[in-house]
């Protein structure tokens, strides 16, 4: 097995691997944060949950993170590989005759996201994790009320902020465009490649970007407080 | 030298079995001792360097492409026959042997010919197991599909790709003895000449083609599968790097070459459109099945047609001339292959000819797009269907069956052959002549073998469709297996044999000068311009038909082009590097030897037989007036050529034809 | 029509190579892409100058030799077709063309546009057959029934004509649509079933040896393969190896 993971293919498999459980929490996030649309406490109460509940602190989110990283980390060194496996590059090269501009730069579709997990790591998670375990503060409150709602809202204030987070999504969609269908190809699923699956691709990597643009949006332009 | 084929006594049912039984055979651990050299792995030398290495003994193989995979058996299309009889439509190893002796207008050796017929199952059984993916029907066993010549299904094909498919098959297996160790693959390699020791090939020269090294190489034995010579013609069907230059060296050192006049002209392929041309391209015979060969009828309709006044389908029915129809009622559209190609140059040689370049009739599919339309408005219980929706029925028809070829015709000739006739012009496919074997295919020289396309032993005059891929893997899986192997006993002590002989020396000298004296010849003339010279002479008089007058202007021409071509031929470039002109000048000073003797053959054949068509040689009245005449009486015989010097000087040996077991018949289609 | 080529001019394996143009006029639109460059070469002989050297041999798109990348694309701007099959017609009067040899690390350019594509031989080597003696004594092609679609799908992927448009189209340089029709055309066959956990195995070990990229599944190959032979067939290969991992 170990061997199989040392192959090109297998590195392929871990990447999709590692795709589909990225993709499966983008989709519990999503659901988290949009009940900030319509309930601030049912917003803070989620975020309270996953925020203190040990199984989900100490179980889902190394593996979270390691998920990330490795998707990361592998992303780069199959790149790098990769490049090195072209030698001279040609003088002239039509790419967009034969291959979509997604699916030829996921790396830059990439790095802009993992620009924006620095950002956001910085924005919610570093804050969070001093205020926890640094601090010791487990309580979760801000006075008398939780605190994430109001730091969710807090943060959208700032114009750049929400533009960067604007930008970062649409990179995403883009990367999932290629991405989704690519993952189930990698995994051996030629149904990657029928038109049912590539629709709900299509439509996956619209409708979840795209709603988390509209909670940034929404909050940006309601600041309610 | 008496030419002896060896063959062996007995009923000819019972020679090869009988054979067998009595050869002598190398224990297997000695088989490690000796060497073997396979030049050229098409579907010939690719089987027979696998099998040689799997029985144990060490071998070289040798191939100008950069992979076996590339050797010009991958175009054949159409097939490749096995008496199987699994359409249980009576055909039986007698009934293949029969058919190819026929087909072969009788100048093939009896006992070589049944030998291949007895082995042809075999073959099908050894590729399906390789994983040769042939075509199969709904219940999961083998398809087959008839070709021309002959009244059974025993065809076995890989969509239009059976050569393909059977090459691959073969390489595959060349592969798995490569990766074992027991073949060492040469690509990009060309063998320049053979090295004799003591009478015995011992070895050959050959070029790297990537440094320009003259490398040396020994072995035992020496095969030589290097295909036709097709390309004498400049154009054909071949592939561009198709030379004859092994054969024509082997030749040069002492093996006979049998009937080099012997040469296939098939009937379907695409007209040459300029002068520019490089090559012609065939499309299968199969298309005659349903396409209607037609020329107009009026020679101001053709003009009109050239002009681009009027196009093909203006003219009514009345204004159309199917001239196979029309002079064989019998076969049709499905005459053999020569007969098809005379037919053709009849016409345009008589100025009827449909395209700028004269040389062009028309293959009609209208009538069987509307019959099969017609047939499926029938079967879908349409009736009254509309003329535009019997068109589009039948078209989906003619497109499952004809369909890549249809579209590989508009690739090139930039016309949608659903809406136009196609054009077809014959051009040179495969050369049945080639170098004189015995019954084991060894040559007139002890150790030397030759198989393939570049022997001349099973299709006599003519070559049936589907047969060449048949007697390809058939020679090299599992005749000279058998056969080396008596040979090969002898030398059970000889011990590996040493390059560094006075005899590598001369040959390797003689290799040496001959590419230092292209590279410093400073002529004024590319290599193509005589190559297309030659091609010139060949095709208008050793062509589709042939006169003693032609031939005799052929040799005399020949012979100027190659004292011009020795004279000014320029190849730039240096010897010691890749140099793709100077493998050409090597080649084609080959084919200008070759060429002449080919016309003296054909001099000397005052009868026509299957390819080839004397004029002096035709049925004078009767109903079957005009037609080829054979002549048994006096040609039933191999025309073996000895070299002696100039091509015109080579002397003629005759190996006697017997026919203990088919009699001769003229043939008719009418 | 008249026409200024940009050609990769490269003396050997060693040697620096530059791009340098050519004239060539009173090209016909019928002529095969290489019947034009062999105008070039009968120009540049009878100036006395060296030809430009390429890989092509049948003419007629089955043999797999020729290669050529002809304006940015693999086998050039037509589809379903090797560079022999390109017809000048899809050119115009006054054009510049650019044509370059194959890229990719593991196929190193030899001259010009012939480029080196051994690689491709040692991973059929390293499993590319059915291991079974070529005797004769097998047992009667009939006696396997194979299902016509199974038959049909194998066929499909041995078409394969091993000319590296894949590999060089790929922005990664993989050669998996090659190696996935091979390990395809035997995994899809009850033949090739033996040895399918070792060959799927060997053959993408060794196309890993060879500095092969990795594939992104872009789907560029699949675009410009002369034989169209489909994505489906990677994906069938990775399944393969996934299994032999598995076992």
């Amino acid at each position: 097995m170990s061997g199989f993971f040392k192959s090109s293919i297998g590195r392929k498999v871990a990447m999709a691997l590692s795709a589909f459980f990225l993709m499966f929490f983008l989709i519990i996030h999503l659901a988290v944060n949009i009940t900030s649309l319509f309930s601030a406490d049912l917003f803070n109460e989620l975020s309270h949950f996953m925020g203190t509940n040990p199984l989900v602190q100490f179980g889902l989110q190394p593996v979270l993170i390691f998920g990330v990283v490795f998707h990361f980390v592998m992303g780069f060194i199959l790149e790098l590989k990769n490049r090195k496996a072209i030698g001279v590059k040609y003088a002239q090269n039509n790419g967009a005759a034969n291959s979509s501009w997604v699916s030829r730069n996921m790396i830059y579709s990439g790095l802009v996201i993992l620009a924006f997990i620095v950002l956001h790591f910085i924005d919610f998670w570093i804050p969070e994790l001093n205020t926890k375990y640094v601090l010791g503060d487990m309580s979760g409150m801000h006075g008398a009320d939780y605190r994430y709602f109001h730091e969710l809202v807090e943060k959208f204030e700032n114009p750049l902020r929400v533009g960067a987070y604007v930008v970062s999504f649409v990179l995403l969609g883009l990367h999932l465009a290629h991405g989704f269908t690519s993952a189930f190809q990698s995994m051996g699923v030629t149904a990657g490649r029928k038109k049912t699956l590539q629709q709900i691709g299509k439509a996956y990597s619209i409708i979840i970007p795209a709603l988390f643009i509209v909670i940034a949006l929404y909050h940006h332009l309601n600041p309610h407080h | 030298m008496a030419l002896d084929s060896r063959v062996p006594k007995g009923p000819i049912k019972d020679k090869w079995t009988d054979y067998k039984n009595k050869i002598n055979l190398v224990n297997p651990a000695n088989k490690r001792h000796i060497d073997v050299i396979v030049v050229g792995t098409g579907l010939a030398g690719g089987s027979a360097a696998a099998t040689l290495a799997e029985l144990g003994y060490n071998v070289k193989a040798f191939a100008y492409q950069d992979s076996p995979r590339r050797a010009h058996s991958i175009a054949a299309q159409g097939g490749i026959n096995a008496a199987k009889n699994y359409q249980g439509d009576g055909d039986s190893t007698y009934r293949l042997f029969y058919d190819t002796v026929k087909g072969g207008d009788y100048r093939s050796r009896e006992a070589n010919v049944y030998r291949l017929a007895e082995v042809s199952a075999n073959i099908i059984d050894q590729c399906v197991a390789q994983g040769v993916p042939f075509a199969r029907d709904y219940g999961g066993l083998l398809d087959n599909r008839s070709f021309g010549g002959v009244l059974v299904s025993r065809t076995f094909y890989a969509k239009g790709q059976t050569g393909q498919q059977l090459l691959l098959g073969a390489y595959s297996a060349m592969n798995r003895q490569i990766a074992r160790g027991k073949i060492e693959m040469f690509n990009r390699h060309e063998m320049l000449d053979v090295v004799k020791v003591d009478g015995k090939a011992r070895g050959i020269i050959a070029r790297n083609l990537i440094t320009g090294e003259i490398e040396r190489h020994s072995a035992h034995a020496v095969v030589v599968a290097t295909g036709g010579y097709g390309n004498v013609y400049f154009l054909s069907t071949n592939a561009m790097g198709s030379n004859v230059t092994a054969a024509w060296k082997i030749h040069k050192k002492g093996a006979y070459f049998a009937n080099p006049c012997y040469t296939q002209i098939h009937p379907t392929c695409i007209p040459r459109s300029g002068d520019y041309q490089s090559k012609l391209t065939l499309m299968s015979e199969s298309l005659r099945n349903d396409g209607r060969i037609w020329v107009p009828k009026n020679l101001e309709d053709v003009k009109a047609i050239r002009e681009g006044s009027k196009k093909p389908t203006d003219l009514s029915e009345d204004e159309r001339d199917y001239y196979l129809e029309r002079r064989y009622p019998a076969f049709g559209n499905l005459v053999p292959r020569d007969v098809a190609s005379r037919a053709a140059k009849e016409r345009c040689d008589a100025g009827y000819g449909v395209n700028a370049t004269g040389e062009a009739v028309y293959l009609d599919f209208a009538a069987a797009i509307e019959r099969y339309g017609k047939e499926q408005a029938k079967i879908h219980n349409i009736s009254n269907a509309s003329d535009a929706k019997i068109y589009e029925l039948g078209q989906a028809i003619v497109e499952a069956k004809y369909g890549n070829l249809f579209q590989m015709y508009e690739k090139i000739v930039d016309q949608d052959p659903y809406k136009t006739p196609m054009m077809i012009y014959p051009a040179v496919h495969y050369t049945m002549g080639g170098v004189w074997v015995d019954y084991n295919l060894m040559t007139t020289v002890p150790g030397l073998y030759c198989i393939g396309e570049a022997n001349f032993s099973d299709h006599g005059a003519n070559r049936l469709g589907a047969s060449a891929l048949m007697q390809g893997l058939a020679d090299g899986y599992f005749v000279l297996p058998y056969t080396i192997g008596d040979y090969l006993a002898d030398d059970i002590r000889t011990g590996k044999i040493p390059t560094d002989s006075k005899e590598f020396d001369e040959v390797e000298k003689e290799v040496k000068d001959r590419i230092d004296f292209f590279v410093n010849n400073k002529g004024k003339k590319s290599v193509d311009y005589f190559h297309k010279k030659l091609g010139k002479v060949m095709w208008d008089k050793c062509g589709m038909s042939r006169n003693e007058k032609g031939l005799k202007e052929a040799m005399v021409e020949i012979k100027a082009i190659r004292e011009e071509f020795w004279k000014d031929v320029s190849v730039p470039g240096g010897a010691n590097e890749m140099n793709p002109e100077l493998e050409k000048a090597g080649r084609v000073a080959d084919f200008l030897e070759l060429g002449e003797l080919f016309a003296k053959d054909a001099l000397t054949r005052e009868e026509s037989c299957g390819g080839h068509f004397r004029e002096e040689s035709a049925e004078e009245d009767g109903p079957q007036k005009g037609e080829a005449k054979r002549n048994d009486k006096d040609f039933a015989f191999v025309s073996a050529w000895e070299y002696k010097g100039e091509p015109a000087d080579a002397v003629l040996h005759k190996e006697e034809l017997e026919f203990k077991d088919i009699e001769l018949k003229q043939r008719s289609y009418k | 029509m008249n026409l200024t080529l940009k050609i990769w001019r490269q003396k050997d394996a060693s040697a620096k190579g530059q791009m340098v143009d050519y004239k060539v006029n009173d090209i016909s639109e019928h002529m095969s892409f290489l019947e034009m460059m062999d105008v070039l070469n009968e120009q540049l002989v009878n100036a006395g100058e060296e030809p430009v050297a390429f890989d092509h041999d049948c003419r007629e798109g089955i043999c797999g030799m020729c290669s050529l990348y002809i304006n940015g694309e693999a086998h050039g701007p037509d589809r379903g077709i090797t560079t022999c099959q390109l017809h000048m017609r899809m050119f115009k009067d006054g054009d510049t063309i650019t044509i370059e040899p194959w890229r990719a690390a593991a196929f190193p350019v030899i001259k010009d546009l012939v480029v080196d594509r051994m690689a491709f031989e040692r991973i059929q080597q390293a499993g590319g057959y059915i291991s079974v003696n070529t005797s004769g004594n097998t047992q009667d092609a009939n006696s396997l029934p194979i299902s016509k679609h199974a038959a049909d799908e194998a066929m499909d992927a041995a078409t394969c004509i091993g000319c590296g448009a894949c590999v060089a189209t790929c922005k990664n340089s993989s050669a998996m649509l090659f190696v996935g029709a091979k390990v395809s055309q035997y995994a899809l066959l009850p033949q090739g079933q033996v040895e399918a956990a070792d060959r799927v195995k060997n053959m993408v070990a060794q196309m890993d040896l060879e500095g092969f990229g990795n594939c992104t599944n872009t789907g560029a190959c699949e675009v410009e393969c002369p034989k169209g032979i489909s994505l489906d067939n990677i994906a069938r290969m990775n399944r393969e190896l996934m299994k032999a991992a598995i076992k």
